[in-house]
């Protein structure tokens, strides 16, 4: 495994030279969340813990949002034992950012026992936010045993299925995606054949230069397979979107920043807002992380590692918080 | 005299029976767990049930324990009808095998967690 300190810096959004890997070294995240810019069909984005440097740049982006994930509102052990805290700091981030998103994204695991009191803290804590709109998707942890039929009520009620749906904002197609039910013995997260169906027919008529956002709890992408961190038909999901220009798919789930970049697809993972996990494979399973108290908000932050499929090397980049 | 013979002998083959069953009962399972009075017991942590196959006599009751810091639960994988409540960390869940078989089960909730009770 290669560690690299990385700095945190802000790509001057009127070069061309920035290819996406480019983006991807420079992508910096606050422990609770990263401001995102879309600027001619492309994704970049910005730190919100330096706040300073963010002023100077200015973006002027057609259209900024913010990811939240992993609130896991309940959860009250060792390795956060106050999460409604760290969202509220989140939020609170979010609030002082001089970009204010025009909504947010929260991709999953909203709840940590599906628990009705958790669902409300959360939209209490959420309430305070300046952005007023924000758009879920469900992760494991907000369908127990009920099949997701209090999600649905609470955030779902115009989607589709499960809850998955789209929508459009200045130009931009948004599409939100369940993988967190009828998941299978030694499965991994799985999307089903009405869902991949709706996809493939809610795209079919978009130009290829529309730029697509995917959001979904667990990853697209084979992250991890070992622990689960993947999704089972996720390659027929992509294979509908391959034809366009520009598509970013943000997932959640694993409490910690990865990106990958195949061709025209950007895949990004969030960091947590309740507490971390470890690196694939440095731990024997991937449950809460536990750290020195003084550490927690710093680990929230900005780890990226990219895993290649038939190798076991890790390249992993860490861009520190503190 | 028959009768006593006949007794006798029914008596003796009820008492080798019983003692049969008893040392059945007495017998520990494979693996080693905890194993008195029909009473077996699978931890669940680090997203893993341990022992992961558990083999348990016709009757016993074996009970989940949750040690790990999220929930997790028990599901049937092949239709035998096994489905705990979700567990938080220190909640159980017990189930008494009433026949003998082989259950495969998961975590529905981290399908990657598998495990096994083998009845006989």
């Amino acid at each position: 495994m290669r560690r690299q300190k990385e700095e945190l810096i802000l790509h001057n959004h009127n070069s061309d030279g920035v290819d996406r890997r480019g983006f991807l070294k420079c992508m910096a995240w606050a422990g609770t969340g990263a401001l995102c810019v879309i600027k001619g069909g492309v994704l970049r984005s910005y730190s919100l813990s330096h706040p300073a440097s963010l002023a100077a740049s200015a973006p002027d982006g057609e259209l900024a949002f913010v990811q939240i994930s992993d609130s896991h509102m309940g959860f009250n052990k060792a390795a956060n034992p106050d999460v409604v805290a760290t969202l509220q700091a989140a939020v609170d981030k979010i609030n002082a950012a001089p970009v204010e998103p025009a909504f947010l994204l929260h991709t999953g695991d909203i709840s940590h026992l599906s628990k009705p009191t958790e669902f409300d803290t959360v939209d209490q804590v959420l309430k305070s936010a300046k952005a007023k709109q924000v758009f879920f998707v469900p992760g494991e942890h907000d369908v127990l045993e009920d099949n997701g039929q209090q999600y649905l009520e609470r955030y779902g009620k115009t989607a589709k299925g499960a809850g998955w749906y789209s929508f459009d904002k200045k130009g931009v197609h948004f599409i939100g995606l369940v993988n967190v039910l009828n998941l299978k013995a030694g499965g991994l997260g799985t999307l089903g054949h009405e869902q991949l169906e709706w996809l493939e027919d809610n795209v079919k008529g978009l130009t290829a230069s529309t730029p697509i956002v995917v959001f979904a709890h667990i990853p697209l992408w084979a992250v991890y397979p070992e622990w689960g961190w993947g999704t089972e038909d996720s390659a027929q999901a992509l294979s509908y979107l391959k034809r366009f220009g520009s598509v970013t798919v943000l997932n959640g789930h694993i409490h910690q920043t990865m990106q990958k970049v195949e061709g025209n697809i950007t895949f990004h993972t969030a960091t947590s807002t309740a507490f971390p996990q470890p690196q694939p494979g440095t731990a024997p399973s991937p449950g809460p992380l536990k750290v020195p108290a003084e550490q927690l908000r710093s680990l929230l932050g900005v780890t990226s590692v990219d895993y290649v499929p038939g190798t076991h090397t890790l390249a992993i980049v860490d861009s520190s918080l503190a | 005299m028959k009768k006593a013979i006949l007794s006798a002998a029914t008596t003796v083959i009820v008492a080798m029976a019983f003692g049969l069953s008893r040392s059945s009962q007495a017998r520990p399972a494979a693996n080693g767990q905890n194993t008195s009075n029909g009473q077996y017991q699978v931890k669940i942590d680090n997203f893993s049930f341990g022992p992961a196959t558990l083999t348990v006599p016709v009757g016993a009751t074996v009970t989940w324990t949750n040690q790990d810091d999220v929930p997790h639960n028990v599901v049937s994988t092949d239709g035998k009808d096994i489905k705990s409540p979700v567990l938080d960390t220190d909640q159980k869940f017990a189930h008494t095998f009433a026949q003998p078989g082989s259950y495969t089960y998961y975590c529905s909730i981290h399908p990657k967690m598998t495990g096994k009770v083998i009845v006989q």
